[in-house]
């Protein structure tokens, strides 16, 4: 007969505490954000009177878990880029040429004179003074080869040396080039994370995406192209003697040497000597300052290494000017006045405080080892997303009241019971998306809008079957018994063929999409949890207390 | 006193006309088919790379003067249009602006939108950019990619899942009846010129998953049925399920179609297009679990005895497994 164990029983009991505890500090939304805020505030930078009047606001033995707002709704910038990760092949096999040089130096009887070519991308290319040592000048280089450090490819050699004529190419091997792009992009993924960091807004989302793209999604920025202005710089910094100012651009430059445009002056072209005497990894600190004109500038500090390269040099080069570059552009070339010990020093250039403030950011951060290319990029106005939200929550209450009053107009009580379970059921709803730390999209809120519609479907499906067997069966008891077991079939079907759809659109979606998904799916299980433990649970008690000799549903 | 969306007892003959359905049905199939292959549909950025920009201020929208505006800037194909929702005052005119790829780059310069928001501003001073969105050919050619195989992968699954459960004759109509209900509103977004883009792709697959849940509960009765009349023929078995389920098919339709027309009107503009697909789809799902999966069904005709599941039809050893 119509029987529920009691541990069952206290276990449906269970999960729906879960639900409601868990769900509940999403009805207090800007009370449990601001209790969160102040704690984590709290734990990095010590307490105030404000903050902790702020952690007050909410209950600390309660869960604080709310579901995080999608940037359609509370608004933000997104934005996908590319690493262009192959920048980092070549200056891995600039850094190759001097080993590759002191390789065949020895050799010079059978090899001839060596000579570098200059720039075929992804290629080092060696002229041979004599082409008959070739095969002594490629064993000799080979063993110049080193394993990939990976774990993919253990056992692959990171170069491949072949011969073309006289012309000895090295080149990076495929493992090598992969294990490279992984390496670059981890990297490229921490600096972002730092400079977004050092702006410190709330919950930024940084993810890998694939093998060369990084989506970074940051709410409450004012528009992606402040974003991009963070992130979009390569910032990579060098310090490098000056052969000559002022020469053309098309200026041939000697081996060894670049022309590189100035930043402020346009035309400007400046010829240097292409290894930096210092670069900005060696640097320690970077500072938003004010030069001794009271123009914005930034102060910065070298560790140990760097400060020795830069006294070296500057003691030995007093009258000679150097310049400091910025992503290939010339910041500022002054004279060195006087040896430099300590390794510090000043950039100082036609800098805005802003963009002096920007740059100390940048540089603190450190370089990105590879620039970025910008698919994807989406600006959320917060009032858009404000209106969005608003626009959400109503709509899910008039649709979910008038679901309820049409459930009570078909089923009587049965549709109270019904309703009463689809009530729990958006809030397990919401609880589990709160501990799983989904984020709620607009697309998301009409997932859980189509749940709400949906979710009784499973209740509908086990009413009319109860009614049906009402006809036949002997007793209410037997009826509803059988009315749950008949229609369980279907229920299971048509459940697993919908969830079968959200997996694929989780899977397969992205953004806003996934969003859907989620709440899409986790909609199907709390639903059909709710209409065959719940609901079951509250036709039991009832039918328990009341005994009837008949019902209508 | 109970709402009854059907008497009690339903006995009508879904069959009388069932070649008229099928033939209204293949008709608007062919319909839509032509009016996506003859124009096509109007894809938004996510799926054709571009710039949208939506605009807000106090004085009413003047297309033709952003129009012109934005001319000087050379910005190729221009879209504008104004946006209407209930929930606007009086002082909230909305508009998008939507702008063609430039060129080969990625995604817009900060530049270009600077160019377009100084030439909007000189129209309407007060003028705001509640949202700005760009997304470079790249991506855009990737997501249409992925939306096609989202869509492929989840008929390929669900007709899997019901051959497994059933038979292939029931697997072959329901997804007949997902094709019908794809189809159709492919078709109507075509045909109206709704903005498609990648939540539409979402309702596609929510409208997948509907409508099977409509076609698997028929079907379940059907199963039942089989083995309850072995004696009928099979229409008659059919029309009995349907009937059954009648009550339960349009119950469900109802609760889901009163939620989505709550969010159509009171949702914002912003996720209209999606809601819209999904009412179409629950309309047209209803339509095809009815009509069309069962009246497919009774032309491929199905295994009669039930009782001995390992007889002939392939994978019916898990339809008795209720999980």
């Amino acid at each position: 007969m119509l029987q529920i164990d009691t541990w069952k029983r206290v276990l449906i009991w269970l999960v729906v505490a879960f639900g409601i505890v868990f769900a509940a500090p999403n009805l207090f939304y800007d009370r449990v954000e601001r209790h969160n805020d102040a704690a984590t505030a709290i734990e990095r930078e010590g307490e105030t009177e404000e903050r902790t009047a702020a952690l007050g606001a909410w209950p600390s033995w309660l869960p604080s878990t709310i579901i995080n707002l999608g940037l359609d709704l509370r608004g933000g910038a997104h934005l996908l880029a590319e690493v262009q990760v192959e920048d980092v092949y070549d200056a891995r096999l600039e850094a190759l040429w001097p080993e590759v040089r002191d390789t065949l130096r020895p050799l010079r009887d059978s090899v001839g004179t060596i000579r570098l070519q200059d720039g075929t991308p992804g290629e080092l290319r060696v002229t041979l003074g004599n082409p008959d040592g070739m095969g002594q000048a490629l064993s000799a280089v080979r063993e110049l080869a080193q394993p990939v450090a990976s774990v993919a490819s253990a056992g692959a050699s990171d170069i491949e040396v072949s011969g073309e004529g006289d012309t000895l190419v090295v080149r990076l091997s495929e493992a090598e080039q992969r294990a490279t792009d992984d390496r670059t992009l981890r990297q490229a993924l921490e600096i972002i994370r730092r400079r977004i960091d050092e702006v410190g807004t709330r919950e930024p989302t940084i993810q890998r995406q694939g093998e060369d793209r990084i989506l970074i999604q940051v709410p409450g920025i004012g528009s992606a192209a402040e974003l991009k202005d963070i992130i979009g710089t390569t910032a990579q910094l060098t310090f490098q003697p000056v052969v000559g100012r002022g020469v053309a651009e098309s200026t041939d430059p000697g081996i060894g040497n670049e022309v590189v445009p100035a930043l402020d002056d346009e035309g400007v072209f400046y010829e240097l000597e292409r290894a930096p005497v210092v670069t900005g990894e060696e640097l320690v600190d970077a500072q938003p300052a004010f030069d001794q004109n009271g123009n914005p500038a930034v102060n910065f500090r070298f560790n140990a290494q760097g400060a020795r390269a830069f006294g070296e040099y500057t003691a030995e080069n007093i009258g000679n000017p150097f310049a400091i570059v910025l992503d290939n552009e010339v910041i500022s070339a002054p004279v060195i006045q006087s040896h430099i010990p300590g390794g510090s020093g000043i950039i100082t250039g036609q800098f805005t405080v802003e963009e002096s403030t920007q740059l100390a950011v940048l540089l603190r951060a450190g370089a990105l080892p590879a620039g970025l290319t910008f698919l994807e990029e989406r600006t959320i106005g917060p009032e858009l997303g404000q209106d969005s939200i608003e626009a959400g929550q109503i709509a899910t209450m008039v649709a979910f009241a008038l679901v309820l009053v049409f459930m009570f107009a078909c089923y009587g009580l049965f549709g109270l019971f019904a309703n009463i379970a689809l009530i729990i059921n958006v809030a397990l709803l919401f609880g589990i998306l709160s501990v799983i730390g989904a984020t709620l999209t607009l697309p998301g809120i009409a997932g859980i809008v189509l749940t709400v519609g949906m979710a009784v479907d499973a209740n509908v499906l086990i009413f009319e079957r109860i009614r049906e067997e009402l006809k036949t069966a002997r007793g209410p008891a037997r009826a509803i018994e059988r009315g749950y077991e008949k229609a369980l079939s279907a229920i299971v079907d048509a459940n697993i063929t919908t969830i079968i759809t959200a997996i694929i659109l989780f899977a397969m979606g992205s953004g806003p999409v996934r969003g859907f998904a989620l709440t899409l799916g986790f909609g199907i299980i709390t639903s059909v949890f709710t209409a065959i433990f719940v609901t079951r649970l509250f036709v039991t008690m009832w039918f328990e207390r009341t005994r009837p000799k008949t019902i209508t549903v | 006193m109970r709402l009854k969306l059907v008497p009690e007892e339903t006995s009508v003959d879904f069959f009388s006309r069932s070649k008229l359905w099928l033939g209204i049905s293949g008709l608007m199939m062919v319909i839509a088919f032509v009016s996506f292959a003859l124009q096509g549909l109007n894809f938004g950025i996510d799926f054709r790379g571009g710039t949208t920009i939506r605009t807000e201020s106090a004085e009413p929208v003047d297309v033709a003067a952003y129009r012109a505006a934005m001319q000087e800037l050379e910005l190729g194909d221009i879209v504008i249009s104004e946006v209407f929702d209930p929930s606007f005052g009086p002082d909230e005119n909305v508009a998008m602006v939507r702008i063609a790829p430039q060129g080969d780059a990625e995604s817009v310069t900060p530049e270009t939108i600077q160019a377009v928001e100084s030439a909007l501003q000189s129209v309407a001073p007060d003028i705001n950019f509640t949202s700005v969105e760009s997304v470079g050919p790249k991506v855009s050619g990737e997501l249409i990619q992925t939306a096609i195989i989202a869509v492929l992968l989840a008929i390929g699954a669900v007709l899997i899942y019901i051959w497994l459960r059933f038979e292939w004759q029931f697997a072959l109509g329901a997804v007949a009846a997902l094709v019908h209900d794809v189809l159709l509103t492919i078709g109507i977004f075509s045909e109206l010129r709704i903005q498609f883009d990648l939540a539409i792709i979402a309702a596609l697959l929510t409208i997948v998953g509907y409508s099977l849940n409509d076609t698997v509960v028929v079907f379940d009765r059907v199963r039942e049925n089989l083995v309850k009349y072995k004696k009928r023929p099979l229409k008659e078995v059919l029309n009995i399920s349907i009937n059954e389920t009648l009550s339960r098919t349009l119950m469900t339709s109802v609760t889901t179609l009163l939620a989505l027309i709550a969010l159509f009107i009171l949702g914002g503009d912003v996720i209209r297009g999606f809601v819209f697909a999904m009412i179409w789809g629950v309309l047209v799902g209803t339509y095809s679990s009815i009509f069309v999966a069962t009246a497919l069904l009774h032309r491929l005709g199905v295994k009669r005895d039930w009782e001995k599941p390992t007889d002939g039809g392939a994978g019916t050893q898990f339809a008795n497994v209720d999980a």
